[in-house]
């Protein structure tokens, strides 16, 4: 039988490989200092100097967009670890041992999953402060719930099979059996999971951004570019466009690869 | 004189049970009612009865899986160990068959990276396994090597008291055989008592010396096999071994 091609994974691979090829280029080398303002240049248009134009402090955007990348990717990268990791073990503790311990738990995230993860992160903004780090542990908080879900129903699958039964007659711990030998058995389900988080966390710090309360300038990030931008929409369309054009990328690699991935498994 | 490994003496077991209703009393169900017998050295014991009558609550008690029962379990030997009777369930379906056969000499410790894999080695050899599988996934191999390996975990540690729970019921009948065959094989060279849990009276009868009725928790019935089997004394016995076809009706 002829093996389908998983033309999902081969997209997802593609376009995520480009972004991250842009953001590590961006740690060593941008056309232009981002920061760099020219009044000269304000809101140029596209050039080959300035291949995606000035914004209106004649900033290049190319460079800003290569820096901007960066931040954003930084972002969701840290909101994911924090969501999976600190998700994974609230899971793992709830599903596997059950009992008072995890009802409680699970209604106090039931009562998290009520609120839009933007609405818990604003308020954790407003209570600690805005910036690059907060908005990852705002973020971070706020996806903590969603993995701890798929996590503590993967855990209850597995915890009543027999080989479980069998590694603790073996004589393997409670923590060795959740992590040595229930966890590699929820990694398909975690790894999609991830994917979707991923995205989530990229357009979750653009709408912050967005809205102002996520990272601040000087850091340059795609969702406070947008923002920036918004004004000139029409006198500059490229200052909102190339911008957005990244994010879209961004998104549309990580969701293809999620569903690649999600096929392989 | 032999040595006992195991003795059970008035074990009982009781399950809570509510039906579902909040505010209720939660009534107690015996599972389990004053239950003994002792098994030596080298025996393989049949532990017979239907579903339901408790033989899997006995086996939970023996391997120390129930933390809630009266009476006295004691061994004399190191941890029993256990086959279940799914072998597509007892083994870990992201991990390679070698890993899964080391993993109870990791867990004792005390043994070098190549003791471990000459020992599985050994351990595949033994149960009529080639070496190669050690490098497989649960998912390619076939029923009957799977039970195979699952004998092979079981026995790592070679335990003085295996507890087999129906190890043949989900297998094809020409596997059976085989598989019975080994653990027969197994059970001489290595000196192993097996506590054989199973409904299938033929089965016992092939394999076990010694055959324990079980029916609704209570055993009605003990004894060496040809004894029980060819002049049964309890009359769910008689069932049982008519139901087999072993015993003619009206006899």
């Amino acid at each position: 039988m002829k093996k389908k091609k998983n033309y999902n994974l081969i997209l997802g691979c593609i376009l995520t490989g480009l972004v991250v090829v842009f953001v590590l280029v961006g740690l060593v080398y941008t056309p232009y200092d981002p920061e760099a303002m020219d009044s000269s240049l304000r809101l140029a248009g596209v050039s080959l100097a300035h291949p995606m134009g000035c914004d209106n402090f004649g900033r290049d955007i190319l460079s800003r967009v290569i820096k901007g990348s960066g931040t954003t990717l930084f972002v969701a990268l840290g909101t994911v670890a924090i969501g999976t990791v600190a998700g994974t073990l609230i899971g793992a503790l709830t599903g596997y041992f059950g009992g008072i311990a995890d009802e409680i738990l699970m209604r106090i995230i039931d009562a998290l999953f009520a609120f839009p993860s933007i609405l818990l992160a604003l308020v954790f903004v407003s209570l600690f402060g805005s910036g690059k780090y907060n908005v990852m542990l705002a973020l971070g908080i706020a996806f903590i719930p969603s993995f701890a879900r798929i996590v503590r129903s993967e855990f209850i699958r597995c915890k009543n099979m027999d080989y479980v039964k069998l590694a603790r007659l073996a004589g393997a711990g409670h923590l060795r059996v959740m992590f040595v030998h229930i966890l590699p058995n929820t990694l398909s389900v975690l790894v999609s999971a991830v994917m979707i988080g991923f995205n989530n966390a990229v357009l979750a710090e653009a709408g912050m951004s967005y809205l102002g309360i996520g990272v601040q300038p000087p850091d340059a990030s795609l969702g406070r570019m947008l923002s920036e931008a918004q004004t000139y929409l029409f006198s500059a369309p490229g200052c909102a466009l190339f911008p957005g054009i990244v994010i879209i990328i961004m998104v549309l690699g990580f969701s293809l690869l999620g569903e690649g991935l999600k096929k392989t498994a | 004189m032999e040595k006992n490994v195991l003795t059970v003496k008035n074990l009982n077991v009781s399950y809570e049970e509510s039906e579902g209703k909040f505010f209720q009393k939660k009534k107690d169900r015996a599972v389990l009612k004053n239950v003994s017998f002792t098994i030596r050295e080298g025996e393989v014991v049949g532990l017979v009865g239907e579903s339901g009558s408790g033989k899997t609550t006995l086996s939970k008690a023996v391997l120390g899986m129930l933390k809630r029962y009266e009476g006295e379990i004691v061994h004399f030997s190191d941890k029993p160990q256990m086959v279940f009777q799914d072998p597509y369930g007892s083994l870990n379906p992201v991990k390679k068959i070698g890993w899964i056969l080391s993993e109870p000499l990791r867990l004792k410790g005390g043994y070098s990276k190549e003791e471990q894999k000459e020992k599985v080695e050994q351990m595949l050899l033994k149960v009529g396994l080639s070496s190669e599988i050690a490098d497989r996934y649960p998912a390619q191999l076939s029923g009957g090597q799977r039970q195979r390996v699952c004998i092979a975990a079981a026995l790592m540690l070679r335990p003085k008291l295996l507890i087999a729970d129906e190890p043949v019921s989900a297998l094809d009948v020409t596997i059976q055989a085989q598989v019975l065959k080994l653990l027969q094989k197994l059970q001489k060279e290595m000196g192993l008592a097996i506590l054989f849990i199973s409904h299938d009276m033929r089965v016992v009868y092939q394999l076990c010396d010694r055959v324990l009725i079980l029916q609704d928790g209570e055993i009605v019935e003990e004894g060496p096999v040809e004894e029980v089997f060819f002049s049964p004394k309890h009359a769910y016995t008689k069932t049982l071994l008519e139901a087999a076809g072993i015993l003619e009706e009206g006899v």
